[in-house]
């Protein structure tokens, strides 16, 4: 069975959670392709050729690409499936905005945030901010499926590289145009593919309160991360968000500083390996998903923890 | 011009759903439903565009129960103009409901339809972006501003790395993200005044639609629940913890 992957990348490299799709696509069939879709990105493809798994690059080169609108995306990939039994793509805003108008396209129903295969046609998924998990069946021809990257590992480089297959661009359509991108700038890993996650809520009280996580972040070479309730006092930018409607983390380490542990936040991290608490509030639902707990005013813990990190990680 | 916001009635955020012991699904019976919180804010920013002077009718439509019109109430105190009710016993799944709203498009021909990015129970994230697909439209899918001009909408998404600034041609479909608005409270006397407010019913068949879910759910189970830690009593010994027990630092 064929697998065709649409790889997420910035021109330039091929995005993890494109690798962890792979993963997926190689326990579905035993021939996975990958499109990469861009203007410029020859390394793209050629990066995607190398990854163990891949039988066969497509590449697409085009202007309109560059930042590729869903509709054109959707025409290009849409065209494609016909030749695939599967069509997946990372479930992050890039894969969620294209990959449902291709399945409408293709008359198929889709699978958001597959998190486990029990067979061909049958994939887990979970619902309801992740507080239940279905089981579903497909009876379509084409499955198009979006793939939770925190739930597959990322698929290894591999000894040879696949060939690359040029494909013909389709045209421009004027239903949609890229006017521009504000992209948060930043020295730190980014969220999703982060070992440790510092992340702040309410309780940081202000920017400047972020600050104090920013240092631990910086000792440990974590990212930073927020609940939506930082995000909407703007404390810190819209991407940082962790949860149901935000991002979806899975850390060795997750630690949450002035988060009360909504439902919604915890969707977001509770995969994580090791998850600590810093709440003032011993009744905080985020000490039931807490490995280690700490009751503590975080101005306080914090300053205190980025001293006792220098001290015994100088070591 | 005319603006139709679907909305859809889910299990409401603040309730702890409970998975069926039977494994069919969860469990509804007795439990608090809302509107999508996402459709809210696709309701108040069809009404913020109204009151701006740029649209003139903000039509709700919701599709399932005959229970969905308390839903579609509540959109009509918020301040939509009128609404339409779509009953079917048969479970939804965005495609089909896609489907369905492609039908509404066609008798009710709005230039723009503003609705959630996701509904809080199945968590597809889809419908918006099928429905244009099926319409031929351009999408603005996870917007956090919208700009309508005369034959064209701006929409700021937020996306994983940051914003991105989409202009779409009209008649257009834009899904809403949390960051949009912030929904108003409804007034009692609007509750009132929205039992005034035109509501027609009718059926999926009506519109010549055929329901048939292609996903089937095998089971809906818990998901394993996490090991419950311990509470340290100082910064020093949390992360002694995590070096030597842990060992993730
Ligand atoms: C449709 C929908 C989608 C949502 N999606 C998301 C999502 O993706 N992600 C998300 O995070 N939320 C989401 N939410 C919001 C969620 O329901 C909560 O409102 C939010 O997570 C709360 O953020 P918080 O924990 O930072 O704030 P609060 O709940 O206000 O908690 C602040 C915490 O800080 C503690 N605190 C305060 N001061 C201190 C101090 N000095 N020292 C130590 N502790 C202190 C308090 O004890 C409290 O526990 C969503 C909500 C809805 C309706
Ligand atoms: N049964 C329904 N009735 C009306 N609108 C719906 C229905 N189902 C989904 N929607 C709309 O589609 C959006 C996305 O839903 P989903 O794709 O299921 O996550 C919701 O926020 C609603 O605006």
């Amino acid at each position: 069975m064929s697998v065709l992957v649409i790889a997420e990348h910035d021109n330039t490299t091929l995005a993890g959670v494109s690798l962890s799709a792979i993963t997926a696509a190689a326990q579905l069939g035993d021939e996975v392709q990958v499109l990469v879709a861009g203007h410029g990105c020859r390394a793209v493809a050629e990066a995607a050729a190398r990854v163990q798994g891949v039988s066969l690059v497509r590449y697409s080169e085009a202007a309109h690409y560059a930042r590729p609108t869903a509709e054109d995306l959707a025409t290009l990939i849409a065209d494609l499936a016909a030749e695939f039994t599967y069509v997946l793509a990372p479930a992050s805003t890039f894969g969620k905005n294209f990959l449902p108008r291709v399945a409408a396209i293709l008359d198929v129903a889709m699978i958001s945030d597959l998190i486990r295969i029990e067979g061909p046609d049958r994939f887990v998924r979970p619902i309801y901010a992740g507080n239940a998990v279905a089981t579903v069946q497909s009876t379509d021809p084409i499955k198009v499926v979006s793939v939770r990257a925190t739930a597959f590992d990322a698929a290894p480089m591999g000894a040879t590289a696949a060939p690359i297959e040029v494909l013909e661009a389709k045209p421009h359509s004027d239903l949609a145009e890229v006017l521009a991108e504000q992209l948060t700038q930043s020295e730190r890993p980014e969220l999703t593919a982060a070992e440790i996650i510092v992340a702040g809520g309410r309780g940081m009280g202000s920017a400047e309160g972020f600050r104090l996580l920013e240092a631990i972040a910086d000792r440990l070479g974590a990212a930073i991360g927020a609940s939506r309730a930082a995000v909407d006092a703007g404390y810190v930018p819209n991407d940082y968000q962790v949860g149901q409607t935000g991002k979806i983390v899975a850390p060795k380490l997750y630690i949450a500083v002035g988060i009360s542990g909504a439902i919604q936040h915890l969707a977001g991290m509770q995969d994580s390996k090791v998850v600590v608490a810093i709440n003032k509030d011993e009744a905080a639902p985020i000490f039931q998903v807490a490995d280690y707990g700490l009751v503590a005013d975080l101005f306080q813990a914090l300053p205190e923890l980025e001293a006792e990190l220098n001290r015994v990680l100088a070591k | 011009m005319k603006v139709l916001v679907p909305v859809k009635r889910v299990i409401d955020y603040n309730v702890k759903v409970r998975v069926k012991a039977d494994g069919s699904g969860v469990e509804t019976a007795n439990v608090k439903m809302s509107m999508n919180p996402f459709d809210e804010l696709a309701i108040e920013e069809a009404i913020r565009l109204k009151e701006a002077g740029r649209v003139e009718a903000i039509v709700a439509v919701s599709i399932g129960a005959p229970a969905c019109r308390e839903t579609l109430h509540t959109a009509l105190a918020m301040g939509a103009d009128r609404a339409l009710l779509v009953t079917t016993e048969a479970e939804l799944q965005p495609l089909d409901v896609a489907k369905v709203l492609k039908a509404v498009v066609a008798q009710e021909a709005p230039a723009l339809v503003i609705m959630g990015k996701q509904a809080i129970d199945d968590d597809c994230n889809q419908t918006g972006q099928m429905l244009a697909a099926l319409l031929g439209w351009g999408q603005g899918t996870f917007a956090c501003s919208v700009a309508l001009a005369e034959d064209s909408v701006t929409v700021t998404r937020e996306i994983d790395g940051g914003n991105q600034t989409v202009r779409l041609k009209l008649p257009a479909v834009v899904t809403a993200d949390l960051r949009l608005n912030e929904p108003r409270y409804i007034k009692l006397p609007n509750i009132m005044k929205a039992k005034q407010k035109p509501l027609r019913s009718l059926t999926v068949q009506e519109l010549g639609i055929e329901v048939a879910a292609r996903l089937k759910t095998l089971q809906v189970s818990e998901p394993p629940p996490r090991r419950s830690g311990v509470k340290v009593s100082s910064v020093a010994e949390l992360v002694d913890k995590l070096r030597n027990e842990a060992k993730v630092l």
